[in-house]
């Protein structure tokens, strides 16, 4: 009973937190952060639970953008659907890259992630396939629409509220994933893919389908980042991108459900707070990374997490009793 | 008591009512602070932009102008984001800089939605009098239309009628090929051939010794920044361009790229520039100031926010407005003149016609000073320097507005 109410207590907190918050910090920066913390959920997905590191998850973060740019633009596709589009094709080139850099483990598998992305980006700069990115200028002036026919999205705060429920639904999402028998057999593949293997799992088709779904929920949030932002531009290809995205994970906590939401808004914090007191962002960003790796190994979140769940294993020893009680969003300890 | 409490609510009144109009007008400049293009924006723009309003007085409509400046950090959504969110919260009047072309678009595009006036005053790109123009938008300094007819015409007169591009893979380098071609082959000149480039290569030998072997009198690095810097490095191991029947050009040069190579590296070299500080008396006295300030010579982006933040302070003056469609409307009535332009007009798409002028790098021998790096050779007038509105793509200007 307790648990379930300090959920409910979560539930609404948080709920309420995404409600205010708007009304206390530009709108602009909550919709990139929330943008990011789905990417880097999405991202964890792969590395924090399938232990599956991936260097090249930009191309599927920028193909959502131009996906989404393009028939929003072009075609004047009502937003949500072009939403859908691009994340299907972002999907679809999770698929093709899956399909060739699965059998790689380790660092040749990101380093094949990498090539792969690079190969995207630069196709995007060239003809012929700039005249619909647009090359170094980006796709701009992105049409909001109208959410279904009915909601305008002009107004910026309506645009907001759509988009941290699209993340929500999202990352709620992505926690029935990773809590699924299918998720449990992701974390087998991690621990040990060899015994998962032996165990009758057909190890690669996992990863394929984990690859796929993190490559659309990064193109998810993607095409999101371009209706709030109404550009897609080159740097969301780039393997910048690609970088911040594991930067954004490992300092939040990989494995954890909430460390990279908390890694997304941090980083996103960081960003915004030094653009007008003219601090050197990435500066900053380096800095705490390297006091990430020193001190917690386990990102900001994850070693709380640890530390909490190392507290109530010695609580329990001493008083005997078998009930545990878990966070309500997270999931096993770190990799 | 009475009397008192009206005096209080008197001067408190009279101290809100001087708050009001004594609070600042502010610009905001969203530039590049710290990445690839701070040196040729950033600090030099901020400083230039605070010499403006110095030259002005300080105050405009009975206001003090003041700066904000963000780094955007070359990012498009962190530069449309404290655009947007500086004119929501109405503390700033107008936008200034951009950087580079994606940045730039960010920022303008929140330019126009909230009806100021953003000055571009750094990106490259044309589309901001194309296929972008708008009432918000005014366009200072080079394009790279402006470049290419300011290299092509003259060298062509020189009688360096064969072209060939070594030219960067990518929408910017095929645009600038494109826009060179036609004006050479209309000069009765002769493109010889080209070829291209990876993005950000690190060996242009090949493409190099091709363009020697070519015996083109004019060799195009049709690229910009890292690459141009590689390729004239690369240039001159292998001689190229160094025997007196072939010349190296390129779009466009900053100060910074020049110290970057070395005067014995790009010595000779071609390129187009609508501002060098060493043209007259003006433009060193300001160079003398802005260096007093900076520590460096300043850019033709760094004369180009001066310009720009100026002409912007007298048109808002005379149309009491901030406005974007009556301030543009006054800055496109008003002639530019400072320092570096004199009477020279801002056309109905947005752009500001500076004279451009077709420069080489000095030689070792020749440089005197630190700065001394350009021979500035001649001078194509503004008219000619762009496209006309009926060449471009501005369908509002096309319209006759």
């Amino acid at each position: 009973m307790k648990a379930s109410f300090r959920n409910l207590l979560f539930v609404v907190l948080v709920g309420a937190a995404i409600v205010l918050a708007p009304h206390f910090v530009y709108p602009g920066f909550l919709m990139k952060a929330f943008c990011l913390a789905l990417f880097a959920c999405a991202f964890n997905l792969l590395l924090g639970y399938a232990g599956v590191m991936s260097f090249g998850h930009a191309a599927f973060f920028g193909t959502g953008a131009y996906a989404f740019a393009f028939v929003a633009k072009s075609h004047q596709l009502e937003p949500l659907t072009a939403v859908a589009v691009g994340t299907i094709t972002a999907a679809l080139l999770g698929l093709a890259f899956g399909l060739v850099a699965i059998k790689r483990h380790g660092i040749g598998f990101a380093m094949v992630t990498l090539a792969l992305s690079q190969l995207v980006f630069f196709l995007a700069l060239q003809p012929p396939l700039n005249q619909y990115t647009q090359g170094e200028d980006g796709v701009q002036d992105i049409p909001r629409g109208m959410l279904l026919g009915v909601l305008d999205l002009q107004d910026t705060l309506t645009t907001y509220y759509v988009i941290a429920a699209i993340v929500v639904i999202a990352i709620l999402a992505i926690r029935r994933i990773v809590q699924s028998p299918f998720g449990e057999v992701l974390l087998a593949i991690r621990e040990n893919e060899q015994r998962a293997t032996s165990l009758g799992y057909h190890t690669q088709r996992y990863k394929l389908i984990a690859f796929v779904l993190s490559a659309a929920f990064s193109g998810l949030a993607g095409a999101l980042k371009a209706l709030a932002f109404q550009f897609a531009v080159l740097a969301d290809l780039s393997w910048h991108a690609s970088g911040e995205v594991v930067l954004t994970s490992l300092l939040g906590g990989l494995g954890t459900l909430a460390g990279p939401i908390f890694g997304g808004l941090l980083l996103t914090g960081i960003e915004s707070y030094s653009v007008e007191i003219n601090l050197p962002a990435q500066m900053v960003i380096g800095i705490i990374f390297v006091l990430c790796v020193v001190l917690f190994r386990r990102g900001i979140y994850g070693e709380w997490i640890h530390r909490r769940q190392a507290r109530l294993l010695l609580e329990e020893e001493g008083r005997r009793s078998p009930t545990s009680q878990s966070p309500p969003c997270q999931h096993g300890g770190a990799g | 008591m009475k009397r008192t409490f009206a005096a209080i609510g008197v001067s408190m009144l009279a101290s809100v009512a001087a708050a009001q109009s004594a609070a600042p007008f502010t610009i905001g400049i969203i530039t590049d602070m710290s990445g690839t293009y701070s040196a040729i924006t950033g600090k030099g723009s901020i400083e230039a932009a605070k010499m403006a309003i110095d030259d002005f007085g300080g105050k405009v409509l009975n206001r003090p102008v003041d700066i904000i400046t963000a780094d955007h950090q070359n990012k498009s959504d962190i530069a449309g984001a404290v655009a947007r969110k500086w004119l929501e919260e109405g503390t700033v009047q107008a936008l200034a800089e951009g950087t580079n072309s994606a940045t730039t678009a960010a920022a303008l595009a929140a330019a126009k939605a909230k009806n100021r006036v953003m000055l571009v005053t750094s990106a490259g790109s044309p589309i901001f009098t194309n296929e972008q123009c708008s009432d918000s938008g005014v366009h200072f300094g080079y394009d790279t239309n402006a470049v290419a007819r300011t290299i092509v015409g003259p060298l062509v007169k020189q009688g360096k009628d064969t072209w060939y591009f070594v030219t960067a893979d990518y929408a910017g380098g095929h645009a600038l090929q494109s826009s060179i071609v036609p004006l050479v082959e209309k000069m009765k000149g002769k493109v010889v051939g080209s070829v291209l480039h990876p993005f950000q290569a690190t060996d242009f030998s090949s493409y190099l010794l091709q363009a020697q072997a070519s015996k083109a009198k004019v060799i195009v690095a049709a690229n910009a920044g890292k690459d141009t810097i590689n390729t004239m490095k690369q240039a001159a191991e292998f001689q190229v361009g160094q025997d007196g029947k072939q010349a190296m050009a390129t779009s466009l040069l900053f100060l910074s790229d020049i110290k970057a190579m070395g005067l014995p590296i790009a010595q000779k070299l071609y390129a187009a520039t609508p501002f060098y500080w060493d043209m007259n008396e003006a433009t060193r006295t300001f160079a003398r100031r802005f260096q007093q300030r900076t520590g460096f010579a300043p850019e033709m982006t760094h004369a180009a926010s001066y310009s720009g933040v100026l002409h912007y302070l007298k048109a808002v003056q005379a149309s009491g407005s901030v406005d974007a469609r009556a301030v543009t409307q006054k800055m496109k009535e008003l002639p530019v003149n400072d320092f570096w332009n004199s009477n020279v007009r801002v056309r109905a798409d947005g752009r500001v016609l500076h004279n451009f002028y077709l420069v080489q790098v000095k030689t070792p021998a020749e440089s005197k000073s630190q700065f001394d790096l350009l021979k500035v050779l001649s001078e194509v007038p503004g008219g000619d320097a762009f496209p006309s509105i009926a060449e471009g793509k501005c369908a509002a200007a096309k319209d006759g507005k």
